[in-house]
């Protein structure tokens, strides 16, 4: 069981794409040799911001929702397992579904393959690989009043708006604190094509 | 002779690099380690705590080490994956011989063969041309231990003043400046003293990739209110979210310093208290700066005015700060000019000795502090003691055991050695822990070199691209099979613990060193049998010194988890026995250091700090009308150095494989270039065809090249050897090219897997 007081923390303004958190992930037991992290860049010609995408272990998942073969559990203490291997059909609806980007498919094995929060070491209290390695802790494992009491120019949030779907996750990103209130949820859809900014080599001739 | 014996594509058949892989009882699940063995990554200067597994003698996985206080279990991607180092298809497992007959170039001979013929060809060139006809080169990935004892064979054993590591393409800069600036070389804090302060100036320091684990103290520290400014050509992942980017010209760092402080003093922003009392030299400084006005230093940087203006008042108006630079600003000619206008910034400010108020260098090798404290740097002696000072001289000599008379004097900086290679006065080499082939600049100067040697002994654990020179090839130790201690970033001395023995017949280097010292006829003060017993002698050698050890213990280390230097066995006040605990903050108010004796904080005798004149100088080798494209050159975060390791180690490998040029999208249409198009980069030494890689993060003006590869890949074939006056640096950081769309893929491509 993992202890109900440890929570998994993201915050993509850390992040530094050092990929540390993919090769970590290869390490843990539940699923060795392979990452179930996606770390991408933004869009690599115009910046070099990364995300680092960890299953967000919703409350009602969706995965689980759309799948068939009835192959995703969640376990009591809110952690989407991988398909169960026996009852997996390799589909890929839950891949098209989830709306974090989460799952794949390993056609090698025909199965759907995610992040399990590292349950061989969550659920006997350790902390995940990723958020264990993370140089910059834009990966955070630990209680709601150590990230309070560390990062206090933001604030954790898990619901997240995608068109007319609100979903609440166990995982929580962390979100600026801004002049505004802060909004209640994060309205994902909302922010897209969004400017990237100035450009700081502006003046430079060639 | 030393050129290559055979077709350098065969010997990389057969000695690769090749990729290790997660396999066996690494992929297995099922499988558990006999034990765990507290150690530190084998790579940066950070020196990360890490735990390896261990089974059968073999390392099989990692564990993160949560108690080791500096990186409280984070690793970067080569600490994670460093474990697939060991076991690998390229180790080499006995002594080679250079061998044209057969296919690789190399048929293996006995350990004690090829000690007794290294020996015997070391005693032929001296007794025919001189003790000073045989060279050393050394590395600062080496325990301390180690690069002690290799400064020892080279001056006691071998009798020769010409030995020098590494460290030269690393720390010299900021050591030279140090020196002259604090009287003592080390960073001046531990790094939880960031957390807390109210701005973090980072000059040159791609911390992201090149020191990962530091991000979090810097992102921390801004949590808890401070302003970070960031230094550099590039927009790296660190400069992303900054508070203030200062994309500086490459080469400019001095005039940006000197334009900054010129601002601090008409504004009336600087400690005129700490100046007065604490240091000399600061008319002389604000004299100098007088000239850089702000549009003079915007115009020579390429930083915009209001950006200059900004940064002055961030990094000078607050109570505290913390200053830190890495080899952006230290690889160049003015290198140590640089690093001194840095310095200047601080003392300005009065901003040291006290928690939340720092300076130092982010050291890049493991051991980069450790490694130039101990003796294999040319001029230098243990505890930072002088080669050229007589009552130094005479001191390691009374601990060795010799007459000072024999102790022989300075020799020459790394490149320079390769110069009196070049001019036939040096005509053997040893070299362990070095890969000069692929790090040094100019590398086609210094590949003609090597196969001038008469005779050259190479050390190392793979097949490394320098060694494929060599006459004779010595099986050595990797960092999982031996112990030692490391000093790293902050200046607190780890321990590093063997977790497996080495295989076949590879040895300890340290053996490998006191073998050489036996077969050559002069085993005096070779006979150490462990690790423990040459820091033994360490400790006594560096006592008296600035980095003085003679309090450290393996047993002290162990129970604080490091120690900082100074640490004293006796205290330098009294005299008395003491259990020091080392000396985690330098030049605290009132502190005691043997130099100033009480007078001050600093290490001089009237124990002040010292401002220098950092007097800006255009780089050699700088843009013209021919070659109108700067050229920079720097590491990624999943290599390391020459690629000796890194390029062997298959996720690694995977996450970078190949170099490619980075160059911005207004620079790229001008030649019609898109991502990933062959591009070739051409300076006045060579020409190289790579991918691009158009990203808008980077100066227009400017291209960037990772350097970790070998051969036609080499970053180095097209850098200058222009180096520093005071440090002997090479300027890797800037020089002139030219940039054009290549017709098509260089012709290794289709032979060559990305890491060869």
């Amino acid at each position: 069981m993992k202890p109900d007081h440890l929570q998994f923390f993201v915050d993509p303004s850390r992040c530094i794409g050092c990929q540390a958190c993919v090769q970590a992930c290869t390490e843990c037991d539940t699923h060795r040799g392979e990452s179930m992290i996606h770390l991408e860049y933004l869009n690599r010609s115009e910046s070099i911001q990364t995300v680092p995408v960890v299953c967000m272990h919703c409350e009602q998942p969706t995965c689980a929702e759309v799948c068939p073969a009835d192959a995703i559990k969640r376990t009591a203490d809110g952690v989407v397992q991988s398909a169960r291997k026996p009852r997996c059909i390799a589909c890929g609806n839950c891949v098209v579904a989830c709306p974090f980007g989460v799952p794949e498919v390993y056609e090698d094995r025909k199965l759907m393959m995610k992040c399990d929060m590292c349950y061989d070491r969550t659920s006997i209290g350790k902390k995940p690989m990723c958020a264990t390695v993370c140089p910059s802790q834009a990966l955070f494992y630990g209680t709601a009043e150590e990230i309070a009491r560390l990062r206090p120019m933001s604030s954790p949030t898990n619901r997240f708006q995608f068109g007319a779907q609100t979903i609440t996750t166990r995982v929580f990103v962390m979100a600026p604190r801004g002049p505004v209130t802060i909004a209640p949820l994060i309205d994902v859809t909302a922010s897209l094509g969004a400017s990237t900014g100035t450009d700081p080599f502006e003046g430079v001739e060639i | 002779m030393a050129t290559i014996p055979v077709d350098d594509r065969q010997i990389t058949e057969k000695f690769g690099p090749h990729l290790s892989s997660m396999t066996g009882v690494r992929l297995s699940t099922s499988v558990e380690p006999e034990r765990l063995v507290k150690t530190h990554c084998c790579f940066c200067g950070q020196q990360c705590g890490i735990q390896l597994k261990v089974r059968d003698n073999q390392v099989i996985g990692f564990e993160p080490w949560e108690e080791f206080p500096f990186n409280r279990g984070m690793l970067c991607p080569k600490g994670v994956k460093r474990y697939l180092q060991g076991s690998h298809p390229d180790r080499l497992l006995t002594a080679l011989q250079r061998d044209p007959s057969s296919p690789d170039g190399f048929s293996a001979m006995s350990y004690d063969d090829a000690i007794t013929r290294t020996a015997s060809e070391i005693a032929r060139l001296q007794s025919t041309h001189g003790a000073g006809s045989v060279g050393v080169l050394g590395g600062a990935s080496m325990t301390t231990e180690k690069t002690y004892l290799l400064g020892k064979f080279a001056r006691v054993c071998l009798k020769t003043p010409y030995i020098d590591y590494n460290g030269r393409l690393c720390m010299v800069s900021a050591g030279a400046a140090n020196k002259k600036a604090f009287g003592v070389d080390r960073v001046t804090n531990p790094w939880a003293d960031m957390i807390g302060t109210e701005v973090i100036w980072v000059a040159g320091s791609n911390v992201a990739e090149c020191s990962p684990i530091t991000t979090n103290y810097l992102w921390q520290a801004r949590e808890q209110g401070a302003k970070i400014i960031i230094q550099d050509p590039r927009l790296t992942p660190i400069a992303r979210t900054c508070d203030l980017f200062l994309p500086v010209k490459p080469g400019r760092d001095a005039a940006l310093f000197a334009g900054v402080l010129r601002i601090m003093i008409e504004k009336g922003w600087i400690d005129r208290e700490f100046i007065d009392a604490s240091t000399v030299g600061f008319d002389a400084v604000a004299q100098y700066c007088d000239q850089w006005t702000l549009a003079q230093t915007a115009a020579v940087t390429g930083v915009p005015e209001r950006s200059i203006m900004i940064a002055a008042e961030m990094w000078a108006t607050p109570r505290s700060g913390f200053l830190l630079h890495a080899r952006g600003i230290e690889h160049h000619s003015n290198g140590v000019q640089n690093t001194l206008g840095s310095i200047n910034l601080v003392l300005a400010t009065g901003r040291l000795g006290r928690p939340h108020c720092g300076y130092g260098t982010i050291v890049g090798q493991a051991n980069g502090q450790g490694g130039r404290e101990h003796g294999q740097k040319c001029d230098q002696l243990p505890g930072l003691r002088d080669i050229s000072n007589p009552e130094h001289r005479r001191y390691i000599s009374g601990v060795w055991g010799i007459e000072e008379r024999d102790l022989p004097g300075p020799g020459v900086d790394a490149y320079e050695m390769f110069r009196k290679i070049d001019a036939g006065e040096i005509k053997g080499l040893i070299s362990i822990c070095f890969n000069p082939k692929v790090s040094l600049p100019d590398n086609s100067f210094v590949t003609k070199c090597l196969e001038k040697l008469e005779f050259f002994v190479a050390i190392d654990f793979f097949l490394n691209d320098t060694a494929r020179h060599a006459d004779i090839v010595l099986p050595g130790s990797l960092h999982e099979e031996d112990e030692g201690t490391v000093t790293q970033v902050e200046g607190r001395v780890i321990k590093v613990n063997k977790a497996v023995d080495c295989p076949g017949e590879a040895k300890q280097d340290w053996r490998i060193m006191q073998d050489l010292a036996r077969a050559i006829g002069r085993p005096h003060g070779f006979t150490f049998t462990e690790p423990r017993a040459i820091f033994e002698e360490l400790r006594i050698a560096s006592k008296g010194g600035i980095a003085d050890y003679s309090g450290v213990t393996y047993e002290k280390i162990e129970h604080n988890m490091g120690v900082f230097w100074p640490c004293y066995a006796e205290d330098p006040k009294t005299g008395e026995p003491v259990d020091h605990l080392g000396t985690p903050r330098l030049f605290e108010a009132g502190s005691y250091n043997p130099i100033a004796k009480g007078a001050g904080p600093f290490y001089f005798p009237d124990g002040r700090a010292r401002f220098n004149v950092a007097d800006y100088r255009t780089p050699a080798d700088d843009v013209t009308d021919d070659y109108p494209v700067f050229l920079t050159t720097g590491r990624v975060v999943s290599q390391f150095l020459s690629g000796t390791q890194t390029r062997r180690i298959g996720p690694l490998v995977k996450q970078y494989p190949e170099p490619r040029i980075e160059i911005h999208p207004r620079l790229a249409a001008k030649f019609g270039i898109a991502d990933r198009d062959w591009t070739t980069a051409e300076t006045r030494r060579g020409t190289m065809t790579l991918r691009a890689l158009v990203v808008t993060t980077i100066r227009p003006d400017t291209v960037f090249i990772p350097y970790h590869w070998a051969g036609k890949k080499s970053a180095n074939q097209l850098t200058v050897a222009a180096q520093d006056p005071i440090s002997k640096i090479p300027q890797y950081k800037v020089c002139a090219c030219r940039i054009s769309k290549a017709a098509g893929p260089p012709d290794y491509d289709a032979s060559l897997e990305p890491q060869q």
